[in-house]
């Protein structure tokens, strides 16, 4: 078998690779033989790195010659809830610097939860001629400036995806700097920039790039606008309006009724801000073909809303607040039967009484209506055990149940009891889940459920649950896929932590913040385990002035083959044998 | 939360009040990210006030730090001080966390905020905190009651000296015109 496999032509294993994208499917065939590895290394073109901090750039670009597209994650999850305190790092500007005389034909970049600065933007501007696509999703650190410079660079730009970061905007007049020559744009999401874009130049760009098809704007573009957009654009397959109100005039609603009736390729929808709910209905002539909803951000209640999505008969993902309450999801579960994503967000998130009437029934209807249900986000302030025992039972092709409910620690509302019951028939039945994020009254006894049923879990999101080390040490020993556990306020200590170290190489990374981890517990694992790093992360102050036995602030572990990092900020101290 | 009424309730009432207060201190949960609250305050106000344009971040209060020298910005909910001290206590806080860091590149890697230069940062020798308000105008932070500064303030710079100097006379003018509530 040897010989046949070192005689197979390389050009066509090359060829035969080529087909192969998944990453995990290329990571498998590099180990078959030294001589795939090598080919398969040479004709990689696409690589994730799940964690900024598990390789250095010099090792990436070392193995893998030829790639054209990176894509890299920085801060953990639980950045976007403000645990991860400002400065912890996350820097994408030493990677940029190495990728920038690597690869002179790289053409994407896209990044997440990072820390992008403006010099790191003008980098990438100037050093990649055929520079194709930049998506920088949740990150920060950069303004407009930055954006101006890939604008005025970046010639054959395709795709500009801004989504969900926080940028500085000083001037709206980046936009402008596309020049005139400039015609390759098939998406832009500029949906996250806070001032107002120089809407001529936005026209203008519009009307020029016949490829484009997504246009995410924000809020500063006026509804009276819109339709001028469209019209320049009606091969738009994914839309986001900008604020969607202005005095109800004729002449605008038949003129944004138009546009729209326009799009006939429009397939998703997401903007809404400050509806106007008069001006709704100019939308319905493209709900029947819409398959992604996206109303997270608009403040439409009552009926309006209801009516609005129930026209949508092709959804497949919808993302709304609660407004929505229980009889509007009766009424999505009657609709829209392909149904296979939803999310339902807080519209009060920290009001101390609910604001409408949004329970576990609306999301059992969901459950009931919707066989291909598949992915669930569930803001609520209420829960019981049977609820999620049905929700079990109707979803078994469920791959992501996240529940959030408000309340911490809150009970099954109906016998008082914890909820562990109600999601281990999640854990159960819903054989294929990959993501869990937990809430509730929970006791060791879920996780015991979750170690023993959620072979194919991922993901685990825990907060104020659990009782003792057990529960930690369940989750650890028998989730086999387990990647990512992020864990916040439950009492979680040394000893599970300790006996499952092995397991934390097999993961990606564990962050466990307001737990009962030792600063000794720390040292030790640091020292047992040379390829994790272990962070104490504490505001505090440095945890060797306080008492070994006293818990650290917050701790994240992550494996590595890339040592002990370098920017780190005050706040933060690796432990490692030799440092500690 | 279901309340017992026995004869301790009026413990019980002072508990459940604490729980409610400590409740709302609690960090990052509900999980929804702070970008949002962002959003939702602007959502709220409009709605409230009938009006139908608001630009984000005008009701809501976390602004942006940025600082010579640092690499990237930081963000601060001035809901959470009461006080200038308190805002200063943490700034210095978050400024001394700067390391000798090696993002950004070109500027200065040596940038390293030691015991001393902390003293002088919020003292006005080497660093000089400033802020833009609503009229878009560059402000000396201090020169104004905490609560009127909240309410105008929509970002923070922490200038070198010498870039300051030139606001003292506009902001004192400013100042002088003002009226106070």
């Amino acid at each position: 078998m040897l010989r046949k496999a070192s005689s197979f032509p390389e050009e066509m294993l090359e060829h035969v690779l080529s087909f192969i994208t998944s990453d995990k499917d290329r990571n498998a065939v590099s180990l078959v033989c030294k001589s795939w590895y090598e080919i398969e290394r040479w004709c990689r073109k696409r690589i994730f790195v799940g964690n900024c901090y598990a390789v250095r750039p010099e090792m990436v670009i070392r193995r893998f010659p030829e790639l054209r597209s990176v894509e890299l994650k920085g801060k953990p999850h639980f950045a976007d809830f403000d645990l991860v305190p400002d400065g912890w790092g996350g820097c994408v500007y030493p990677w940029i610097a190495a990728l920038a005389t690597a690869y002179p034909l790289l053409e994407e970049i896209k990044l997440k939860r990072m820390v992008v600065s403006d010099e790191s933007l003008e980098v990438i501007a100037k050093s990649f001629k055929n520079f194709k696509v930049l998506v920088l999703s949740s990150c920060e650190g950069f303004s407009t400036d930055g954006l101006a410079a890939v604008a005025a660079n970046c010639r054959n730009l395709r795709g500009l995806d801004l989504r969900e970061s926080e940028v500085d905007d000083p001037s709206g007049q980046w936009l402008s700097r596309f020049p005139d020559s400039f015609t390759s744009l098939a998406s832009l999401n500029i949906s996250c920039l806070g001032a107002e874009v120089s809407f001529s130049a936005l026209e203008r760009l519009v009307g020029r790039c016949p490829d484009l098809k997504t246009l995410r704007l924000n809020h500063a573009v006026p509804l009276d606008k819109l339709a001028n957009l469209l019209r320049g654009a009606p091969q738009l397959v994914e839309l986001g309006t900008g604020a969607y109100s202005a005095e109800l005039q004729p002449d605008v609603f038949s003129n944004l009724a138009g546009a729209f009736s326009g799009c006939k390729e429009l397939r998703s929808l997401s903007g809404f801000w400050n509806v106007f709910p008069g001006y709704l209905p100019a939308v319905y002539p493209v709900c029947s073909g819409l398959t992604s909803l996206n109303l997270r951000d608009a403040n439409i209640q009552g009926a309006d809303l209801i009516k609005l999505v129930s026209q949508c008969r092709s959804l497949q993902r919808l993302w709304v607040l609660d407004y929505i309450e229980d009889i509007g999801l009766e009424e999505l579960a009657a609709c829209c039967k392909d149904l296979t994503e939803l999310r339902v967000f807080p519209s009060d998130p920290y009001g101390a009484e609910p604001n409408v009437s949004l329970t576990e029934r609306g999301l059992v209807s969901v459950s009931e209506g919707c066989p291909k249900l598949q992915s669930v986000l569930y803001f609520c302030r209420q829960m019981t055990n049977a609820a999620l025992v049905t929700i079990a039972k109707n979803s078994p092709r469920m791959t992501c149940f996240r529940l959030c409910i408000i309340e911490p620690r809150a009970p099954d509302y109906q016998t008082l009891q914890p909820l562990d019951l109600g999601f281990g028939a999640i854990v159960e039945n819903c054989k294929d889940l990959r993501r869990l994020s937990l809430s509730g009254l929970l006791t060791d006894r879920v996780f015991e459920y979750i170690g023993t049923y959620a072979k194919k879990l991922e993901m685990l999101s825990v907060a104020f649950a659990g009782d003792s080390d057990l529960g930690l040490h369940h989750v650890l020993s028998g989730c086999e896929k387990l990647c990512k556990l992020e864990i916040r306020d439950c009492p979680f200590g040394d000893n599970a932590l300790l006996a499952n170290a092995a397991k934390l190489e097999t993961m990606r990374s564990l962050w466990m913040s307001s737990c009962s981890v030792s600063f000794r517990a720390c040292k030790l694992l640091g020292q047992k385990m040379p390829r994790l790093n272990v962070e104490v992360i504490d505001e505090r102050g440095p945890p060797d002035l306080r008492p070994e036995n006293c818990p650290v602030e917050k701790l994240y572990i992550y494996r590595t083959i890339a040592g002990p990092r370098f920017d780190m900020p005050g706040f933060v101290w690796t432990m490692n044998g030799d440092s500690v | 939360m279901k309340v017992y009424f026995t004869h301790h309730d009026m413990y019980i009432h002072i508990y459940i009040y604490i729980y409610i207060y400590i409740r709302a201190q609690v960090v990052g949960w509900p999980p929804v990210r702070s970008f949002r609250k962002n959003m939702l305050a602007v959502q709220k106000s409009s709605t409230d006030q009938g009006s139908t344009e608001k630009v984000p971040g005008g009701n809501a209060t976390c602004v942006k730090v940025s600082m010579v020298g640092a690499p990237y910005l930081r963000k601060v909910d001035l809901k959470n001080y009461n006080s200038y001290h308190e805002l200063s206590d943490a700034l210095g806080k978050m400024l001394s966390s700067f390391t000798i860091g090696n993002c950004g590149g070109s500027h200065g890697t040596k940038d390293f905020l030691n015991e001393s230069r902390l003293v002088d940062l919020l003292n006005g020798t080497d660093y000089v905190p400033t802020y833009e308000d609503k009229d878009g105008d560059w402000m000396l932070v201090g020169d104004v009651p905490w609560d009127m500064f909240v309410e105008s303030c929509k970002r923070l710079r922490i200038m070198k000296g010498t870039e300051a100097t030139g606001l003292a006379p506009r902001a004192m003018e400013k100042c002088k015109n003002r009226s106070f509530k």
